[in-house]
């Protein structure tokens, strides 16, 4: 019977333990002097391993000529590259210690956690070390790559938001540059069949059509998501309403089944039956990536991109947009931190190859150097979208430990909000705060 | 009887191995499940903070909304399927030719993958495209949005799941098939309907059956997940692409499951303190719900 206690006391150990695992850390960045980095032979050999998102041939080739690039300088560093990687699996990987040396991710939604638990480490005090000048960045990209004075991951490329517009649908009217004149417009070039069923559609104001989220939406109004202490600012900032107001206006204008009943029969997202490229819908809110779609899906679409419109009464923000973009860093536990650094700086600040890896991906650049290097490829439809990344008022969601769940928590009301479920708005958006704010202090933030 | 010190030991012993299995995959387990609930861990940072995620976890509207919708598939999608299982299998015990051709039928939906059926269910019942809206309109009928109007949203699941009932359809019929036959013969001697025969003789026979398919089917409606978040991320016709983040339980929350809420804060919010609380709730409906339908079933079994 002895055994018993023996047994329960191990499995307290085990318990105990198992929220430690992981913790037995390999050298972490900066804690070493670096040799000034000027010499690249001065660098030990290692096998640095790379996690990310790519997943598409095109792409995944794109990006690994990139790597090599930093191969060619760095001879004696092999880079071996892991293709199609989620968020979710890199956290669980630096919980279990079995973390990359370098990792990148699409999204931004993680980096204040990130950054906050130490997940990826605090790249500051290399980046003083290697001099680099972190204003060759837009203020937008720098802002969603670092929370709470740490700067745990940097902007590798970055993906800019605006209006896409098919020529021919236009009826030779110009884009529109505010909210008054969007809905005009979307009423003059909306076609109905005799039973009042949509069969070109102006612009589609609903909050769940693709890429029509509030991160994206805000922009044009200014909206701001969070004050200075981290509380959510939507109910008190006045801009989120008028969004609201004028969105809801056009979408009974439409009339909201009818809306869902023509937004459920268009085709897949990512596919070659996109509405904006089938001639459904006139003018669409849309990422910079949807220029090489185009390119390759639907070649002869006649097509323009400007900047959305604004607000009318803000006609500052014109020529804005939102951005967001791939973000890349060095994970805690990294075996090779020091190599998996220069990887990550040269990827993110080298010209030659951010300009060469924006031609392939078409991609924004994220450092002025590259914006403005001869060798990028750009046209008119494409330069659109460097305009509006480089654009002073230009915004994007700013990092949140809670980031998922508060754009949850707004979309989740706006479904509401537009389908007319809701009675008073203003106290439907201090509910929504009050969701973000009761969840802020339950992970402590 | 009196154990002398060494049986104990010996007995201990033989039990070992189921010892050590229910050690390491659930008392294990559960101990850090009830530890973590009472700390704010996100798989990096671990601190008590007492019952805070209790508190939150009771306040919280979206908890509330998903123990209900995972109610209604309890008392209603488990007995709905269980009485078209039964019925099913009663007409297929009465086919006299072809039977073998329909027992194909009805068996091969639950060979689909899940995934598959409830995407194809989707694109079937779609508002805009689907074919059975389309029938519907050519008799006049104009079809709901099956899985995009919250009161549609779980009947059409349940729809789902009938037609992938195959599996329960095989179960009962190889009950049914079991029924001593001279019972009925008795029975019609002595001047018994079809609905008395029913009820005095294949009711109580196959009731282990019942019972065994009852409970089973309220462990897997009570862990209901697949379905609802395939359902809700296709007819939602939201987006898969980076940067975007995808709320189960469209439409408006009816498909928000308990088991996906705890997914969804656990591994998306990565709140595993309160995901933790979760799964406890979850736990502790289980076996409720068990329980009550064991002592049913028994007390059923003992009156007959």
């Amino acid at each position: 019977m002895r055994s018993l206690p023996l047994a329960a006391a191990g499995l307290l150990a085990l318990t105990l333990t198992a929220c430690t695992a992981g913790n037995t850390a390999p050298p972490a960045l900066g804690a070493k002097p670096t040799t000034t980095s000027t010499d690249p032979a001065a660098l030990p050999a290692a096998t640095l391993e790379l996690w990310h998102g790519f997943s598409t041939d095109v792409e995944t080739k794109a990006f690994e000529d990139a790597i090599a690039g930093f191969t060619t300088k760095f001879p004696q560093i092999k880079v071996v590259a892991q293709k199609g990687i989620q968020d979710a699996q890199i956290t669980q990987a630096i919980r279990g210690g079995q973390a990359p040396d370098v990792a990148a991710s699409f999204t931004t939604d993680n980096v204040a956690q990130w950054c906050k638990s130490g997940a990826f480490q605090d790249l500051t005090p290399v980046i003083a070390q290697d001099g680099i000048d972190l204003n060759v960045l837009p203020a937008a990209a720098r802002s969603y790559t670092e929370f709470d004075g740490k700067r745990c991951t940097m902007p590798l490329l970055a993906d800019a938001y605006g209006l896409y517009y098919n020529k021919a649908l236009m009826k030779g009217e110009q884009p529109p540059k505010t909210l008054s004149e969007l809905t005009e417009l979307t009423k003059k070039l909306t076609v109905r069949d005799a039973e009042g069923n949509i069969e070109v559609a102006g612009f589609i104001p609903s909050f769940q059509y693709y890429e029509n989220s509030p991160s994206h939406l805000g922009p044009m109004v200014g909206a701001k998501w969070y004050n200075d202490d981290g509380t959510s600012a939507i109910g008190s900032d006045p801009a989120w309403k008028q969004l609201l107001q004028w969105q809801k206006e056009l979408v009974d204008w439409y009339g909201y089944d009818k809306l869902e009943k023509f937004r459920k029969g268009l085709g897949d997202e990512w596919g070659a039956e996109h509405p904006f490229f089938e001639g459904k819908v006139a003018m669409v809110l849309d990422g910079e990536w949807r220029n090489a779609m185009i390119a390759s899906e639907a070649e002869d679409l006649d097509y323009g991109t400007a900047p959305m419109p604004v607000a009318d009464d803000k006609p500052d923000l014109y020529g804005s947009g939102f951005t967001a973009g791939t973000v890349i860093g060095v994970p805690k536990g990294a075996k090779h931190p020091q190599q998996a650094w220069e990887l990550v700086k040269y990827l993110t600040t080298d010209t030659e190859s951010l300009v060469t890896l924006s031609n392939a991906l078409r991609n924004v650049p994220t450092t002025k150097a590259a914006m403005d290097h001869p060798g990028l490829a750009k046209n008119e439809r494409f330069a659109t979208f460097l305009d509006i990344f480089a654009h002073p008022k230009t915004s994007t969601l700013p990092a949140n430990v809670n980031s998922v769940f508060n754009q949850d928590a707004f979309s989740t009301f706006l479904i509401e909000w537009e389908k007319g479920a809701v009675k008073d708005l203003d106290a439907g958006l201090a509910g929504v705060d009050k969701r973000i704010d009761d969840k802020m202090k339950l992970s402590g933030g | 009887m009196a154990f002398t010190r060494r049986e104990g030991v010996r007995a201990l012993l033989w039990l070992s191995p189921w010892l050590v299995g229910i050690a390491i995959f659930f008392v294990y387990p559960l101990a850090s499940t009830v530890y973590f609930s009472f700390h704010r861990y996100d798989l990096f940072t671990l601190e008590f903070i007492g019952l805070d995620n209790w508190r939150y976890a009771f306040s919280d509207p979206r908890l509330l909304q998903s123990g209900l919708n995972t109610l209604w598939l309890v008392v209603f999608m488990v007995p709905a399927q269980v009485l078209f299982a039964l019925g099913v299998a009663q007409l297929l015990t009465k086919v006299k030719s072809g039977s073998s051709l329909l027992r194909t039928l009805f068996y091969l939906p639950s060979l689909v993958p899940t995934v598959a059926g409830t995407v194809a269910f989707v694109y079937l019942l779609n508002p805009a495209t689907g074919p059975v809206n389309q029938v519907l309109s050519w008799i006049g009928i104009t079809g709901p949005d099956w899985f995009g109007s919250a009161a549609w949203a779980k009947p059409s699941l349940t729809l789902l799941a009938l037609w992938g009932a195959g599996n329960t359809v095989m179960i009962f019929l190889a009950a049914l098939l079991d029924v001593p036959k001279h019972l009925y013969e008795a029975a019609a001697i002595d001047g018994a309907g079809a609905w008395r025969q029913f009820r005095d003789i294949t009711l109580p026979v196959i009731s282990p059956v019942l019972m065994f398919s009852a409970v089973t089917g309220v462990i897997y409606a009570v862990q209901y997940f697949t379905q609802a978040m395939i359902a809700s991320r296709v007819a939602s016709g939201a987006t898969d692409s980076a940067g975007t983040s995808f709320t189960p339980g469209y439409p408006d929350g009816a498909l928000l499951t308990l088991p996906q809420h705890l997914f969804q804060t656990g591994f998306r919010d990565w709140s595993m303190g309160l995901a933790c609380v979760h799964a406890l709730l979850l736990f502790a409906v289980s076996m409720v719900f068990t329980l009550v339908l064991l002592r049913q079933f028994s007390r059923a079994e003992a009156a007959s």
